[in-house]
């Protein structure tokens, strides 16, 4: 919480203080009440006091009351704005935060909880800030204030006091020892209900084909009903408190004033005087000891927002805390254009030991197509991903145009390369700004992003669409088809005018026929562009000028379509399983 | 998808569409067992606040009994008396203060448990047309938001409420039988107070309304970007879309600290409205003290009774603001368990003893419910014979996923007739159909949990040589064995499993499930063709005499079927095996052909 704090800027600093001012101000108006009060008592009992008297005293309350209320909306506008300011700083410095990340943190944070660590976590610092800001100074300070004022007047009074102060601090210290750590639990709980039922969504389908509904509202109610065992503990638990402090606080008046009674009894009945301002006394010192258990609860208020928002705290911490395992470099130049090689790469996940890709070696000059296959869960994807620096790689090198792509900044690296994943990711804006997407060597003009979308096969439907090139697509492309993500997708690298473009698996959900049409323009229309493709289809590769057959992360075979054909007994299979002998020879 | 856009947990005002009222009713209506209880517990809480207004009264006594004898001797005694009959009244309705928290959280908690159980059924329940138009977090945002906004005002906000309206009853009642003037003036007061606070409260509402929305675009703007973030550094546009978020951030910022200080001020607001109806009562209570009319016992008790007076009425303002969100959160939950659900087919009776997997489609015709204009089944027929093998072809939109989907009975027809054996499948219950099937979809559906459970499933009596050959069968055994734990692993973070594996693994699910008939929706797209070789030869054997139905793009997938169906816009275009479909050199052929085309690629 402290290191969040921290962040404020001097202007919120500033704002902070003055605010404790005010409040501190605020204070000493409202304990001015009650000595008016004991004012007031004198005067109603002393013989032939004025009217006007009275009166005078009452503007004195009134004024009071009036600064203080002033003072409060003061101190509530620089507060909301200190915490709202806070909260602007932590959520841009998340957000950044979160670009530099890898995906290795991506995956171990969860896209999810990220959205909830930059959303709702700071909303509830803010919150606490917010109230807390006010009443952690206010409560404090006010029964100090209060303390003071009263001590000297009665000492067993205060002892009396005292002790229910201590009562009530105690009940909460074993209600938050107790309640605090289950309601973490039931943040977890919750999140577990969220998740089976989540589930239950994203399987709609075989869930019904396999009959399985009485499985999963089992399952759902498993979650349900220890959610709501741990909730009931805490709702009992808590049910407990507000009766206890306030049969604490009413006794306490009470009690002060029957001890009183006996005070001023023990007073000589002669001195009238003194027993009529000793009378005074304790009528005041009741009206302040109820300001300081007021003052007390008003830190139980605090203290109820104070777990959640250390629940939050540390969330966010955990995700400035970490650094990227990414480092940038910082080199722009390099002396070749459009080559890549793989010098004897391994690597493997930093979740396991087991090497993923181990000790590849190869390379793709300028204007070549190197394409990569192999079977499920080979390494295919593992492997161009390194280009790009999704990972880097555990030993060996990857060199682009000569340089480790360890030592580009990412701004070089991404200019050099274009890459296309294998699941096409589309945002909510126009066809033109998805493939104008971001800023790189490609002219940032209509006619640029028609000539992409003109190569990957995309034109046809885009022209069709009701605004052409300027139609919305929706959030995650859910207005086209899979083929045609795919091929806007591809067009936005390709409008990047990259020396070298990878395709991970990006020709997928195309159809034979325009898979080939794709793939005439691309050789025709970018001669000199390197291209590195991955893919199931021999169709899709068998023009490559190299092709590398994967099997388990190692590289089985090197060579042209028909060299492998002859050499490679993986390569054939894979090629048998798809074609047929005289198709292959064709 | 924008899941926690619309939700309002912040408890901004929304117009409910049942009103409080219609919501409160319909949770008694829905849970019965609700009414004894909470009835009760509003008594209780009514009775523990009469209770706490008997306390001024007595106070004064106290206060009179010391003032009146402060020149004589004070009667201790008389003292006691009271005090001890007060501090009994406290610990009563302090007593009956706890007896209604227990009670309340006890039934509310029971209400939200069943609420979250029925949502979740509910989700089995209704037809899947219902999911074209519903997101997948505002259905979870009922299941958890919704349910407890609804549970903590119930909890805390009708309690309390109740209380309040007694307290305010009794104070009032209080006030005018122990000095009418003094009470005509506090109450004054308070009212003016009272008006002003509304008016800023009305004032307000925009900010808070603003707040939430601003902050609904940043989430969605964040999930989008964080969903994506491989792509924003891949295209350079990382300063971009940090300007586009500070740009909304901003916006947040403003919202959030004209909201926040219209509900911080609230609070010290309230604060100086009882302090002015203290300074009120002190002055006006000084003044008739010294003309004699009223003691200083009565104004002590009037402080009290004013603090009693106004903190009831911000209770109840406190309380309408959450009664209102809550109405919003009842709405929500209501509307989807009120959904219309399947039809209740317990009346079905057809059924099919011995499966032979004779499938014919006559004449189809559908569309779906929210576009009932397009039809996406035109006028499909066809006849399946028993053992076939048949493959569905076309390109993306031709409505295959629909025909597999109308042959489950996910959707039913608008018109025409699939008949199994000759049984219409509209006359058999579903669960019947769904029996009839081994499905493996498109999407790889895994969830948290060992990779036991996820092949297991609902199935019983799946022993683990029946696990591992299928698993074998698959091809995906040897990737099971090199996991840390095998069969028992838990597939979560700490597993790459790669797209390919995933569909392996569903169809292992399907094979263990050994249904007579099968149906395969793109289910080795992502399967190299190797792989998928050996798992279609295991389903070939498994299914050598079983009909099943294959959608795929891949041709290598389909050469091998007895009858390919060549689907577009709805319509069979052309249907027979792949070499007769070859020699016509129609629209297949075309497709098949483009594969050998030399590109320079």
């Amino acid at each position: 919480m402290f290191t969040l704090i921290r962040k404020m800027k001097k202007r919120e600093w500033l704002m902070a203080i003055i605010c404790a001012l005010l409040v501190l101000a605020q204070i000493f108006f409202d304990l001015k009440l009650p000595d008016f009060m004991s004012d007031l008592t004198i005067l109603i009992k002393t013989e032939g006091s004025r009217i006007s008297d009275i009166l005078m005293t009452g503007l004195k309350m009134l004024v009071c009351t009036l600064i203080s209320a002033t003072l409060a909306v003061a101190c509530g506008f620089l507060a909301s704005k200190t915490a709202a300011g806070l909260s602007l700083t932590i959520r841009s410095d998340i957000f950044k935060k979160v670009s530099e990340f890898g995906q290795e943190e991506m995956l171990q944070f969860s896209v999810p909880s990220l959205i909830n660590r930059t959303t709702n976590d700071i909303t509830q610092i803010q919150m606490f800030i917010a109230i807390g800001l006010q009443l952690l100074i206010k409560a404090p300070v006010m029964a100090v204030w209060a303390i003071i004022k009263i001590v000297n007047k009665s000492l067993n009074l205060s002892l009396i006091t005292a002790a229910f102060v201590v009562a009530i601090l105690s009940m909460m210290a074993v209600v938050i020892v107790v309640v605090v750590p289950r309601f973490r639990k039931v943040q977890k709980l919750t999140d577990n209900v969220n998740l089976v039922a989540r589930e239950n969504l994203t399987g709609l389908n075989v869930i019904h084909a396999f009959n399985a509904e009485d499985y999963q509202n089992s399952k759902f109610e498993e979650a349900n009903s220890s959610l709501m065992k741990t909730q009931l503990f805490n709702q009992r638990t808590f049910a407990i408190m507000m009766p206890f402090v306030n049969f604490a606080m009413n006794a306490l008046s009470l009690v002060i004033l029957w001890v009183g009674a006996s005070i001023v009894n023990s007073v000589p009945a002669t001195d009238i005087a003194m027993r009529v301002s000793t009378f005074g006394d304790i009528v005041v010192f009741g009206t302040y000891a109820s300001y300081v258990v007021m003052s007390l609860m008003m830190l139980v208020m605090i203290f109820m927002f104070l777990p959640a928002a250390q629940v939050s705290a540390t969330r966010i911490n955990q995700v400035l805390k970490t650094n990227s395992s990414l480092m940038e470099g910082d080199q722009t130049r390099s002396s070749e254009k459009g080559s890549v090689e793989f010098r004897n790469v391994s690597f493997h996940y930093p979740s396991s030991d087991k090497n993923v890709l181990e000790d590849i070696s190869f390379s793709a000059r300028r204007g070549e197509t190197v394409a990569i296959i192999g079977a499920t869960g080979s390494g295919k994807t593992t492997l161009v991903g390194l280009i790009a620096r999704f990972y880097d790689v555990t030993s060996g090198e990857v060199l682009v145009d000569g340089v480790n792509v360890k030592d580009y900044s990412f701004d070089a690296l991404y200019d050099r390369v274009g890459f296309i994943t294998q699941k096409p990711v589309l945002f909510s804006a126009s066809v033109k700004d998805n493939v104008l997407f971001g800023e790189s060597n490609g002219k940032n003009t209509q006619d640029n992003a028609e000539q992409a979308l003109d190569i990957a096969q995309a034109s046809d439907f885009v022209d069709k669409m009701p605004n052409g090139i300027n139609s919305p697509i929706a959030q995650g492309g859910a207005n086209l088809s899979g083929g045609q993500k795919q091929r806007i997708s591809i067009a936005r690298a390709i409008a990047r005018e990259p020396e070298i473009l990878v395709f991970d698996d990006s020709f997928s959900a195309l159809d034979y026929k325009t898979d080939a049409l794709l793939r005439k323009e691309l050789g025709q229309k970018l001669k000199h562009t390197t291209k590195i493709i991955v893919a199931q289809r021999i169709g899709t590769i068998r023009n490559a000028d190299k092709i590398i057959v994967l099997d388990e992360g190692q590289s089985v075979g090197v060579g042209t379509h028909d060299e492998l054909l002859a050499s490679c007994e993986v390569y054939r299979e894979i090629a048998m399983s798809q074609l047929s002998a005289e198709e292959l020879e064709n | 998808m924008p899941k926690m856009m619309g939700h309002n947990k912040m408890g901004v005002p929304e117009k409910s569409k049942r009103g409080i009222k219609g919501v409160m009713k319909e949770i008694l209506t829905y849970f019965d067992k609700l009414k004894l209880p909470g009835a009760i517990a509003l008594v209780i809480a009514a009775v523990g606040a009469f209770l706490t207004i008997v306390g001024p009264s007595q106070i004064r006594k106290i206060t009179d009994l010391i003032s009146s004898s402060l020149t004589t001797g004070i009667d201790l005694n008389a003292i006691t008396e009271v005090g001890v009959w007060m501090l009994g009244i406290y610990g009563l309705s302090s007593l009956l203060m706890w007896l209604q928290h227990y009670i309340m959280a006890t039934i509310t908690l029971a209400l939200s448990q069943k609420m979250r159980g029925d949502l979740s059924q509910k989700i089995n329940k209704v037809p899947m047309s219902f999911y074209s138009k519903a997101y997948h977090g505002d259905i979870l945002s009922r299941v958890t938001n919704d349910v407890s906004t609804l549970q903590q005002t119930l909890a805390n906000s009708i309690p309390s409420m109740t209380s309040a309206i007694a307290q305010f009853i009794g104070c009032l009642v209080m006030m005018f039988v122990s000095e009418w003037r003094l009470a005509i003036a506090s109450i004054l007061v308070t009212m003016l107070g009272f008006l002003l606070m509304s008016q800023i409260m009305r004032h307000s509402q925009k900010y808070f309304i603003s707040r939430q929305s601003n902050l609904g675009k940043l989430n969605a703007f964040i999930e989008e970007i964080y969903s994506n973030h491989h792509v924003i550094r891949l295209s350079r546009a990382v300063s971009k879309t940090e300007d586009s978020f500070e740009k909304l951030n901003k916006a947040v910022y403003t919202a959030n600290w004209k909201s926040q200080f219209f509900s911080g001020v609230m609070q010290p607001l309230m604060n100086v409205i009882g302090n002015l109806g203290y300074v009120t009562v002190c002055i006006l209570g000084a003044v008739l003290a010294i003309k004699g009319d009223i003691t200083i016992g009565t104004i002590v008790a009037f402080i009290m009774y004013v603090r009693l007076f106004t903190s009831p009425l911000s209770t109840l303002a406190q309380g309408m603001t959450n009664l209102q969100s809550a109405a919003a959160a009842g709405d929500r939950v209501f509307d989807f368990l009120n959904e219309k659900e399947m039809d209740d087919e317990s009346e079905k009776t057809a059924a099919i003893d011995k499966v032979k997997g004779d499938v014919v489609f006559d004449h189809i015709r559908f569309s779906y419910q929210d576009a009932p204009d397009k039809t996406v089944i035109k006028d499909f027929s066809a006849h399946v014979k028993p053992g076939q093998k048949v493959a569905i072809v076309g390109p993306t939109g031709a409505g295959k996923t629909t025909m597999v989907n109308l042959l489950m009975r996910f959707f039913d027809v608008n018109s025409g007739e699939i008949r199994i054996d000759g049984v219409n499948i509209s006359q058999m219950k579903r669960e019947s159909v769904h029996d009839l099937f081994s499905m493996v979809l498109q999407d790889t559906w895994l969830f948290e949990g060992t990779v036991r459970e996820n092949l297991v499933f609902n199935q019983v009596g799946i022993t683990d040589e029946i696990l591992e050959k299928a698993c074998r069968a698959c091809g995906i055994f040897h990737f099971i064995e090199t996991l840390p734990n095998g069969f028992d692993t838990v597939l979560g973070e700490n597993i790459t499993v790669s797209s390919g594996q995933k569909q392996l693994l569903t169809i292992a699910r399907a094979m263990i499930q050994n249904h007579p008939m099968m149906i395969l929706d793109e289910a080795t797209s992502s399967v190299d063709t190797r792989t998928e070789l050996i798992a279609q030869r295991a389903m070939d054997a498994l299914s050598s005499c079983r009909t099943s139905f294959v959608i795929a793009h891949r041709l290598s997938t389909i050469k091998n079927a007895d009858l390919i169906l060549v689907m577009n816009e709805g319509n069979i275009i052309e249907q027979g095996t792949h070499e007769s479909l070859l020699k016509q050199g129609g629209f297949y052929a075309q497709l098949y052909n483009s594969q050998f085309e030399n590109t320079a690629g």
